[in-house]
């Protein structure tokens, strides 16, 4: 066995590759080699760090020193001083934001300090590809426990006393839906993981599955026991290349270990498992669609009952569970149920893996115990909003499925219940995070536009009615909205979420029905002002320049693709209207918040100016109006 | 790979202990090479080297190695810090690869300064 002073754990997940890390590794590798390191330092490519945002990461074993935004240019600094003479490179270290303090050992910095890592546990620590690393991390102990010591309903036992819920999103108890397909009686069972994850801004899985895939794996030969299936797959998204690869590979070195197959670790239990590539379709992460799509059949839903439990795959009973909640069995064996309920509320024990994105300062991926506050996961773990100066807004939660969480909620405690209960869902763990210069109206439609694309089209209620309200945004965001479309939208969401025939319509209106409650002032604000306030909606927006506050940097007029700015330099500047196309470039480049954002002026003449004013005054005094007044005046003319 | 029993788990987890005691952040002694200018033009670098191949051969387990910068006693060089769990520091000076060998031995492995080598005992009051 070889000895090394150091080990250089550079992150691969995809992340820190499309930023370059691999790029950093073959720099070390080649200074390693110059300076005649190569028998002290060991260079480990490991899985997401989860830090993306400040990749590509290194962390540096002794001394768990972490180092961010390496470049391969950095490297012959990084190995002179770091390792010939010992001293930490302050230069590449995390700084706080607010003084600057450079940070230097990663669970000290407050992106790792406030989480708890059991899915991720193997994170940073392990090389992906080596069984025997995931094996030294006492991987596939709870497997040989699970085959060799314990029974079929000591397994269930342990896993439902757990408390564990399924973490795909609608939080049924696992252990529950092992016992159920325990008891079906049959001469074949199936096994299924589900990696189809496919909502937009959600990497969870993905990350899991590319940084320890065997956690993955041994979590479903445990589950193979506890139900007595003997065949299983992996069902993951197409579009996961390294995630697939690294699977591949997993399930091939546990074949050859007699970890999975035929008579596993001697103990008579056969589990077969394969990796099942689906083609692209959202609806396929709903459980009956994506048995019909491993069947080779399209993928498309199917009423329950009956339920999977008694016909499933090739109506033989089936259990599909999510690629985390697997990830959660090895160590609920080997440390109990107990230990398990020991972190998290009664009713969501354990923790959950969220993918933080958007317009927070730390985009990345966390894990976190089950009830902690919403609060705590974006200021103090995300590190707020990005943009300085921008206020937060609201926090999508369980992507197209889910809905919007606004400011006054954010004390609520991230558990399953709690989270239900503010309209939005748990979901498979996406955060998409939204400052004050996103339009609520705009988000739905863009869920909506998903959800409606995504839409299989067998059933009416969500082929055609996601269709229908999916149209109607549009109309509000072009400005062809009118009196009585929000009740409309309520209207259809109820008997959508009624009628549709699986989760993905029965979800769908979620991101609708949270945004009308929450900020249905601005979608009356599209449809009786033809204002969208934060200029996000082009036809609903004008864009003038405030005077007093102008300083003349004439960085809008240079940043202006039209260039419809003009001005004298350290003179207030000026929007020519006839050539501005209302892309908000200048909004989002001004500093000094000088650029003020009135109503669409096409529709000015539909009587829009005096409620602009009125509203104008409510919120921005008379510079506002002034603005208003100015904007109105031109359209009418 | 060959088809696994369980006290092949066990065998191999055996195996990779010192690699992951390194990167858990678990050790029972820590060597420190003093690489600033001074040390590196004395040959640390060949203490280092020394070093590594005597704990290899050795098989000494729950041993890390690092590197510092100068240690302040220039004319001593190279120098190196030995650190026992819970015994204050030793720093051995005017080293050689033979006396680096004899100090893994007898003190990161055998657990008993080697007097005749030792400079001082403990460190330097910091306030």
């Amino acid at each position: 066995m070889e000895q090394y002073r150091a080990h250089l754990m550079i992150c691969a997940g995809t992340g820190c590759v499309a930023s370059g890390s691999l790029k950093v590794r073959d720099a070390l590798d080649v200074e390693i080699r110059k300076r005649g390191l190569e028998k002290e330092v060991k260079v480990v490519l490991t899985g997401c760090n989860g830090f993306c945002a400040k990749g590509p990461i290194i962390a540096v074993h002794p001394g768990e020193i972490f180092y961010q935004v390496v470049k391969p240019e950095d490297v012959p600094l990084l190995v002179e001083e770091h390792f010939i003479k010992g001293r930490p490179v302050e230069k590449l270290m995390y700084k706080m934001p607010a003084d600057k303090k450079a940070i230097p050992v990663m669970n000290e910095i407050p992106f790792f300090k406030h989480q708890v890592l059991r899915v991720l546990r193997n994170k940073g620590m392990i090389d992906p590809d080596s069984i025997e690393e995931y094996i030294a991390r006492d991987g596939y102990q709870a497997a040989a426990k699970a085959l060799l010591e314990m029974s079929q309903q000591e397994i269930i036992d342990t896993v439902k006393g757990s408390g564990i819920r399924g973490r795909g999103g609608a939080g049924f108890p696992t252990g529950l839906k092992w016992e159920f397909t325990s008891k079906s009686a049959a001469d074949q069972k199936y096994l299924l993981c589900n990696g189809d994850e496919g909502d937009p801004g959600a990497f969870m899985d993905r990350s899991v599955m590319e940084a320890d895939p065997h956690s993955v794996i041994e979590g479903m030969v445990i589950g193979s026991k506890a139900i007595g299936a003997t065949k299983g797959y992996i069902y993951v998204r197409a579009e996961y290349p390294l995630a697939v690869e690294r699977l591949k590979k997993a399930i091939k070195d546990a074949n050859e270990a007699g970890l999975l197959g035929r008579n596993i670790l001697d103990s008579g239990y056969d589990f077969e498992l394969d990796v099942y590539l689906g083609a692209g379709a959202f609806v396929c992460g709903e459980e009956t669609a994506l048995m019909r799509s491993i069947e080779g059949q399209r993928g498309m839903p199917r009423p329950r009952p009956p339920f999977p439990a008694h016909k499933g795959l090739w109506d033989k009973p089936t259990v599909l569970n999510n690629v985390e909640t697997f990830a959660q069995i090895a160590p609920i064996i080997l440390n109990g149920a107990d230990w398990y309920k020991s972190l998290g509320t009664e009713k969501s024990t354990g923790t959950k893996v969220f993918a933080l994105t958007g317009a927070i300062t730390n985009v990345g991926l966390v894990e976190v115990p089950m009830g902690i506050p919403l609060r705590t996961i974006i200021y103090d773990i995300g590190g707020g909003i990005s943009k300085k100066g921008k206020k937060f807004k609201a926090v999508q939660m369980g992507g197209p499925s889910g809905g919007c969480i606004p400011e006054h909620l954010l004390d609520t405690p991230v558990d399953f219940d709690s989270i239900n209960a503010t309209g939005a869902i748990m979901g498979s763990g996406g955060m998409v995070v939204m400052d004050e210069d996103n339009c609520m109206v705009s988000l739905a439609k863009f869920f909506l536009g998903f959800t409606a694309d995504e839409s299989c089209g067998k059933c009416p209620p969500c082929r055609v009615g996601t269709r229908v309200m999916l149209d109607t945004l549009i109309d509000i965001t072009e400005g062809r909205g009118k009196p009585g479309d929000v009740e409309t939208l309520l209207d259809l969401c109820e008997d959508i979420k009624a009628t549709s025939l699986c989760g993905l319509g029965q979800t769908a209106p979620n991101p609708v029905l949270t945004t009308i409650k929450y900020f249905r002032e601005e979608y009356e604000s599209h449809i009786h002002d033809k204002w969208c306030k934060t200029g996000v909606c082009r036809d609903l927006a004008s864009f003038e320049i405030d005077a007093a506050i102008c300083t003349g940097c004439g960085v809008c007029a240079r940043a202006c693709p039209q260039k419809a700015i003009t001005g004298e330099k350290k003179q207030p500047h000026k929007i020519i209207q006839e050539l501005c196309i209302q892309c908000r470039t200048c909004y989002d480049r001004c500093k000094f918040g000088s650029i003020k954002i009135g109503p669409g002026l096409k529709f000015a003449k539909a009587g829009a100016t005096n409620a602009a004013v009125a509203d104008a005054t409510a919120v921005g005094g008379p510079a506002a109006v002034a603005d208003a007044t100015a904007v109105g005046n031109r359209g009418e003319k | 790979m060959a088809r696994l029993t369980i006290d092949d788990l066990k065998r191999i987890k055996e195996k990779h202990k010192e690699e992951f005691s390194l990167r858990e952040g678990g050790y029972r002694a820590k060597v420190t090479v003093h690489m600033g200018t001074c040390g590196i033009a004395a040959g640390a670098r060949e203490i280092m080297t020394a070093l590594m191949a005597e704990l290899r051969e050795a098989g000494a387990e729950g041993v890390i190695v690092a590197t510092s910068g100068c240690a302040g006693l220039c004319s001593k060089e190279p120098l190196a810090t030995v650190e026992m769990h819970g015994q204050p520091p030793v720093k051995y000076g005017e080293l050689t690869e033979a006396k680096i060998k004899t100090i893994v031995k007898e003190h990161v492995i055998g657990g008993a300064p080697v007097e005749k080598l030792a400079l001082v005992t403990g460190s330097e009051t910091a306030y």
